[in-house]
């Protein structure tokens, strides 16, 4: 039980880096708005469940594709501008979350609104845990699965990782660097919202809601190291299983700490994060 | 750098900061007064980041964390003991040994800039929610109770050292200028020392400088432990002019801070108390209208700055003043350089 | 004289399966001038790198005077005593040429010799009149003078020169050499070059690098009449 109960942590962790996993690894961009996309996602999906859309439908195709929509558009207006200053796009992006922190307050008001989650729960002996969290695990895993299939067997795949392993070469080769730019960043986006539609149920949806993801998210997927999939599952599955343990022993609070710190601890033993030492060159 | 030339510029500091703290109170009411104490807290605040990112190239995403231990040490400590002489001690010390252990894992482990700014942010807020989840009577450092969310109401205020009277508002005010105008000289004569010169050369080329023999990590550990010694000093006035809640932890503490230094200017230390201030006005008139959230505001001007005034407001119009003077005189010579441009940097 | 200032003994680095170095044996001599050649990517720029500490070595020892410094840290490097120019000027881009050779003269303790010595040394290197100005926006002939002099500056026992010569006129070249033979009076140099004119010009002993191995090392002149070597440049560059 309690297994199933750190296999869903990890699955959620996992689902929360995939889109900043995305743009990271492929732009080196660190999208500090990656939480406000989350949110957004969030909203479009209670939004429309609200307004009578299917939850199944709202959750997985209206929500990644509103987020997408606001990537692009953050892309082509701002990010466009900075490629290249890395330290710049982190400010950006920073503006962009701020600015989406405001927008939807004012719009949306600073309170929770939620949905109620699907398909109920089930019992193992004396325990019970939500069918739609095992889901959100599964649907992690399909993720990062296929993006892995992707990535590896694929000549978009083949495209991206040229890319990602060298810029200037990919452009000399023909490949378009701002079109995969911009695909990239909406995939991203677009997995971001996919998160927001997901977690909507479990944890309510508020403007400042992005905040606790992006933290997280961001130390995960650093922690990773270079190999975004790979990587990011693993220390998905390190730091996840950490921060819950701890969170049985103490409080959410604590377990949360416990995940910094023991990144930080990762990351003073093995700057380049995971796969820089172990898992090199997988994708 | 200009010796001369700094002389003036601190000269300038002191009689304005002396105008200030004597014409100030006099003709403000008594709000007023305290506001305008906040605010300084607040330049001083931007000017401990000044410091570690203008001039030391070092990308803090999470200044207010240094800011809100030192207003939080302030607060617990003087409740403690009593006495605030010790309680400023300890504004100063919380956050200079909190940056050593910090910044020993980000500097030794080698940590690139990113990665540092995003750490920091980290750092930052997890100090918020764990402050946060504090409410209740079983939390409490000696006699303080840390209070959650609700913060720290009864914060002693200061008093003059070794249990003296409390100062009053127009005297708090009166020490937080000079507060500012120490910090700020001590600013611009740190840039000056070898030591300063020599966090320059780090921050021009880290490689290099290591080659010549400069031990790098070691000077961005005593930058990083120094700019939070500062940060630390603008939360103990802090604490004395707003109370102590987690919201000092916060995100956009953290974010406010940072757009007054770039507005202001990077590599420029007046820059960023002039932005403060302005900024700070900006923000409540903007609060007072009510219907737009300061969120957008400041996010507005941050992508704005980022993107079309990426040096800040004070190195763009000593630039262009330049130009417009070598227009004028075409005196500047080809490959001459002008003042402000790329990859210089002055500290005004 | 002829005591060993720098030894290093089976120095081997890898790159994943790529071996940059693999297992150099070099001796050098105090108050030595000494040459490395060999075409490109035959470990030299890789070999200073692991003499000033940006790289360490992946088997092998190294040592200076009499210590090992295998594992030490750049600064530690330097502090003992090894200087470097390195192949791309690596300046203080936004600082002024003074500026750069202030930073250089760590050691003089007195702000007033740091003075004097910075116009020496400009002096020295004929740049004095480009004090003042910025080393970003200088040309790139001089932005290695520069560098020069602050290798000069610093004064380290034992100094690396990685291509000093590149992208220099004719005339900067041959004040160049007059400044190496000049610093080799009371130091030791390891000079990194291609142009063999330049080589004739200063060097003594040569040492010819291949695929990450010393392949052979003798006088000037024997260099330049070797098989060996006419082999390893044949179709890439002109040995004379």
């Amino acid at each position: 039980m309690v297994l199933l109960q750190i296999a869903s942590a990890i699955g959620n962790l996992a689902l929360v880096c995939a889109g900043l996993a995305v743009i990271f690894g492929m732009m080196r961009v660190i999208n500090l708005a990656h939480g406000e996309f989350i949110m957004l996602g969030g909203f479009a999906a209670v939004l429309s469940v609200h307004a009578g859309v299917n939850i199944w439908l709202a959750m997985l195709v209206v929500a990644p594709l509103t987020v997408a929509a606001v990537g692009l558009i953050v892309e082509r207006l701002i990010m466009r501008r900075l490629y290249g200053r890395m330290v710049d796009t982190m400010l950006a992006t920073w503006g962009v979350s701020l600015l989406l922190i405001g927008l939807t307050t004012t719009l949306f008001g600073n309170r929770v609104v939620g949905i109620a989650a699907p398909l109920g729960s089930f019992r193992i002996g004396g325990y019970s845990i939500g069918a739609y969290e095992l889901v959100i695990t599964l649907i992690s895993i399909a993720i990062f699965v296929g993006g892995y299939l992707l990535l590896r067997w694929t000549p978009l795949g083949l495209v991206a990782r040229a890319t990602m392993q060298n810029r200037e070469m990919a452009a000399s080769l023909g490949i378009e660097p701002s079109r995969v730019y911009a695909v990239t960043f909406g995939i991203g986006a677009a997995l971001s919202g996919l998160a927001g539609g997901l977690l909507a149920p479990l944890s309510g949806v508020v403007p400042t809601m992005g905040v606790a993801y992006v933290a997280k998210a961001f130390i995960t997927v650093i922690t990773g190291g270079a190999s975004i999939i790979v990587g990011t599952a693993t220390s998905s599955l390190l730091l996840g299983s950490i921060s819950t343990l701890t969170t049985f022993l103490t409080t959410p609070v604590v377990g949360d700490v416990a995940l910094l710190v023991s990144a930080t601890i990762f990351l003073r033993l093995m700057p380049t994060g995971i796969t820089g030492r172990i898992f090199r060159g997988a994708p | 750098m200009n010796r001369p030339l700094m002389l003036v510029q601190i000269g300038l500091a002191m009689a304005v900061g002396l105008a200030t703290m004597v014409l100030f109170p006099l003709v403000a009411p008594l709000y007023g007064v305290i506001n305008a104490t906040l605010y300084t807290s607040m330049a001083i605040f931007a000017l401990s980041l000044a410091l570690l990112w203008g001039f030391a190239g070092i990308l803090c995403f999470g200044q207010s964390a240094f800011f809100g231990l030192g207003a939080y040490a302030y607060a617990i400590a003087a409740i403690n003991f009593g006495d605030t002489t010790i309680a400023c001690a300890f504004a100063i010390l919380v956050p200079v040994l909190f940056a050593a252990a910090l910044g020993y894992f980000l500097f030794y482990g080698r940590l690139s800039d990113v990665y540092l700014g995003v750490i920091t942010l980290t750092v930052t807020l997890i100090l918020f929610k764990l402050i946060n989840s504090t409410g209740g009577d079983s939390w409490r450092i000696g006699k303080a109770r840390i209070g959650g969310f609700n913060g720290i109401p009864d914060t002693p205020p200061l008093r003059v050292p070794f249990g003296g009277e409390i100062l009053s508002p127009t005297q708090l005010f009166v020490f937080a200028i000079i507060c500012l105008v120490v910090v700020y000289t001590f600013c611009k004569w740190l840039a000056l020392t070898r030591f300063g010169r020599a966090i320059a050369a780090v921050r021009e080329n880290e490689v290099r400088a290591e080659l010549l023999g400069y031990n790098a990590k070691r000077l961005k550990l005593a930058i990083f432990c120094i700019s939070a010694g500062l940060a630390g000093l603008a939360g103990l006035l802090f604490a004395n002019t707003v109370f102590v809640s987690p919201t000092i932890f916060g995100l956009s503490m953290a974010a406010q801070v940072l757009i007054w230094v770039i507005v202001g200017g990077l590599g420029t230390f007046v820059g960023p108390v002039v932005a403060s201030i302005v900024l700070q006005m900006v923000a409540v008139y903007f609060g007072k209208l009510g219907w737009i959230d300061p969120n957008i505001v400041l996010g507005a001007l941050l992508i704005a700055f980022v993107v079309f005034v990426p040096s800040g407001l004070l190195p763009t119009a000593t630039r262009i003043a330049g130009i417009l003077k070598n227009r004028a005189g075409s005196r500047g010579r080809a490959g001459q350089a002008l003042p402000g441009e790329v990859g210089e940097r002055q500290v005004s | 004289m002829s005591a060993p200032i720098l030894r290093a003994q089976g120095v081997a680095v890898h790159f994943g399966g790529v071996k940059a170095l693999d297992g150099v044996d070099l001796s050098v001599d105090r108050g030595e001038l000494r040459c490395l050649i060999g075409p490109n990517g035959a470990g030299k720029t890789t070999f200073f790198r692991c003499l000033t500490g940006v790289l360490k070595p992946t088997l092998g020892t190294i040592v200076f005077r009499d210590e090992s410094i295998g594992g030490w840290e750049r600064h530690e490097i330097a502090r003992a005593g090894i200087g470097i120019k390195t192949q791309v000027p690596s300046l203080f881009d936004g600082l002024s040429v003074e500026e750069n050779l202030w930073l250089s003269l760590r050691k003089v303790a007195e702000e007033r010799r740091r003075q004097e010595l910075i116009l020496e040394v400009l002096d020295r290197i004929g740049i004095a009149d480009l004090r003042k100005l910025i080393l970003g926006r200088m040309a790139h002939g001089q932005r290695q003078l520069v560098e020069l002099a602050m290798v000069v500056a610093s004064s380290p026992e034992l100094v690396l020169l990685d291509e000093p010569a590149a992208g220099m006129t004719d005339a900067e070249v041959e004040r160049l050499a007059r400044v190496i033979l000049d610093l080799n009076s009371n130091h030791t140099v390891v000079v990194v070059e291609h142009d063999m004119q330049f080589i004739r010009m200063i060097a003594n002993i040569v040492t010819v690098f291949h695929q990450g191995r010393v392949l052979v090392e003798d006088h000037v002149e024997s260099i330049l009449h070797d098989d060996r070597v006419r082999a390893v440049y044949l179709g890439k560059k002109n040995v004379e």
